[in-house]
């Protein structure tokens, strides 16, 4: 049997005649000279929604639910989007989870390289590098058409040890703000984290509690109205005192009440 | 006659456990003219002796800038200098690109001392020969290094390489506690100026031609004071030649003379079988 799949159920050109290629645009050619020679990344797979941060008087807090959609499948449900790098910086990472992976993989082989080797401890790896070093990652994966197809935020602190918080996405865009936040977040979040923060500098008016129950609120909005959002998520505070990571927090306070008044689209009453 | 088996390559051991190559790379930094370091809490001072081939020529250069926050001396041969301070340069600009922070004096200097080991333990090359002495300000302070090409590195308050340069050792060993709590650059570079001076050699003195400054530090970029611009550092000092040199009789001698009188026993440690002078 021949085992190349291009050749299998062909009809016979005796029988049928020549096949049209013109259909479909279909091509004859073996799939070795085939016209693209090597195919990058055109569209994302399992993907993420939104990923939030808010800074606050002397830290920062993020959140980001524990979701891997599948298209509209909601297929892994306990993936964890905010990853340590270093002591004190978190990245939270949205988009092609095959992606975050890889991402994944290259921040741990920098904290090995960065932290471990020929460190005296006095070279540590601070979000503001982490940052610098992501941005130039995904700008030269969509240098040479390849993106990672994925929106990150980057916590941790400056050298003065005030709160960061910066924005990366596949294009290589950066952008820093007191509140930011990724996809569907930066339509439905950023609105009411700004309530919140209404200029940059306002952050240093936020308290801890102010900033947690504001993203609280802002991660039941996104799952009332998210398609692609769950119910549990991690949030994570960054403040003098470490990171604390809350795992499994769910969406609390919905507001279902009313729907059982809603009858119909228009006219029908009952 | 006496032709030593043990020092044709850099790989080969000598019965005694020593690496002859190495050793004589580390002799072509003592021909080198003297470069010396100091460090106080907040800056990082290097001076060094230029010297020329002859009259008509111009001084080769002792001081090379690596970054903003950063420089080397150099003592030995030029050209490997300037490889390994190229190399620098290429860390120090990959680090501001790829991390947007300042290169830290230790990871770069460590990074050029694994370069240097490499050449002991491979067949085919040779080791650097050159000595480096690095300065640089970062976040953790002002840090002084000694590079050697044996791959060894070594953090100084003040150090000194080349041609007669423990006797600016001896000076900066006398003054130590007063060149660390040094207020300000300039009470820092007449300590190093001072140190370099105890290097000279009869009839010769500290001219703007012959020495090189810089400096490193606290709000402070890395900054060489060249030819007329040395003259203000120089008119800081009480004299400009070597006092204790000036009734010296031979006027050849140089580091041979100071290592022999330093070290007498290590030097006669030299057995038949494992000798290094292959000259003769």
């Amino acid at each position: 049997m021949n085992h190349d799949p291009y050749q299998w159920g062909r009809p016979s050109d005796q029988t049928y005649g020549q096949y049209n290629h013109a259909i479909a645009n279909a091509k004859n050619a073996p799939a070795e000279h085939d016209s693209f020679p090597k195919m990058n990344t055109q569209n994302p797979i399992i993907t993420s929604t939104s990923v939030l941060g808010i800074k606050y008087k002397d830290g920062i807090v993020m959140a980001a639910d524990n979701l891997g959609s599948y298209g509209s499948l909601l297929r892994f449900n306990n993936i964890e989007r905010l990853i340590k790098v270093g002591k004190e910086t978190v990245v939270g990472v949205s988009g092609d989870i095959s992606d975050f992976q890889q991402l994944q993989r290259i921040l741990d082989e920098l904290e090995t390289e960065q932290e471990v080797y020929d460190n005296f401890g006095d070279n540590n790896l601070r979000a503001p590098h982490v940052h610098e070093f992501l941005s130039r990652v995904l700008y030269n994966r969509r240098s040479k058409m390849n993106p990672l197809w994925n929106s990150v935020i980057v916590a941790g602190f400056n050298d003065d040890r005030s709160p960061f918080l910066k924005y990366i996405d596949m294009l290589g865009v950066t952008y820093g703000a007191s509140t930011l936040a990724t996809g569907f977040g930066s339509y439905l979040a950023v609105p009411l984290l700004r309530k919140v923060i209404p200029e940059d500098k306002d952050y240093v008016n936020v308290s801890e509690e102010e900033a947690k129950k504001v993203i609280m609120d802002s991660m039941r909005v996104l799952f009332y109205r998210d398609a692609r959002s769950a119910e549990t998520f991690t949030l994570v505070t960054l403040n003098s005192e470490g990171v604390k990571y809350d795992k499994q927090v769910q969406v609390s306070n919905q507001s279902w009440e009313f729907a059982k008044d809603i009858t119909g689209y228009g006219s029908k009453q009952l | 006659m006496f032709r030593n088996n043990y020092d044709n390559d850099s790989v080969t051991y000598s019965p005694t456990g020593r690496l002859f190559q190495v050793e004589y790379a580390l002799e072509a930094i003592k021909q080198g003219s003297a470069a010396v370091g100091v460090a106080s809490k907040t800056h990082v001072v290097l001076v060094g002796l230029k010297r020329n081939a002859e009259e008509l020529g111009s001084y080769q250069k002792k001081l090379i800038k690596i970054d903003n926050h950063m420089g080397v001396a150099l003592a030995g041969l030029a050209p490997d200098a300037r490889v390994l301070t190229n190399f620098l340069r290429k860390q120090a600009m990959n680090s501001k690109l790829v991390f947007n922070r300042p290169l830290s004096t230790s990871s770069a200097v460590l990074s050029i001392a694994d370069k240097a080991q490499e050449n002991t333990q491979s067949y085919g090359s040779r080791p650097y020969g050159v000595g480096l002495l690095v300065s640089g300000y970062d976040e953790t302070g002002s840090h002084l290094y000694e590079f050697q090409p044996s791959g060894s590195v070594l953090e100084y308050y003040g150090a000194s390489i080349g041609a007669r340069s423990q006797a600016a050792r001896t000076y900066l060993e006398k003054n130590l506690e007063k060149i660390r709590e040094s207020a300000s650059m300039e009470e820092l570079i007449v300590h190093g100026l001072n140190a370099l001076r105890d290097t000279l050699s009869q009839d010769v003195e500290l001219t703007f031609k012959n020495t090189s400054v810089s400096v490193v530090g606290k709000d402070t970029n890395f900054t060489v004071y060249e030819d007329e611009d040395v003259q203000q550092w120089l008119d800081k000092l009480d004299s400009v030649t070597n006092s204790s040199n000036r009734n010296d009789e031979d006027e050849e001698e140089d580091a041979g003379a100071a290592a022999e009188a330093e070290g007498n026993d290590a030097g006669n440690q030299d057995t038949t079988e494992d000798r290094m002078e292959t000259d003769e």
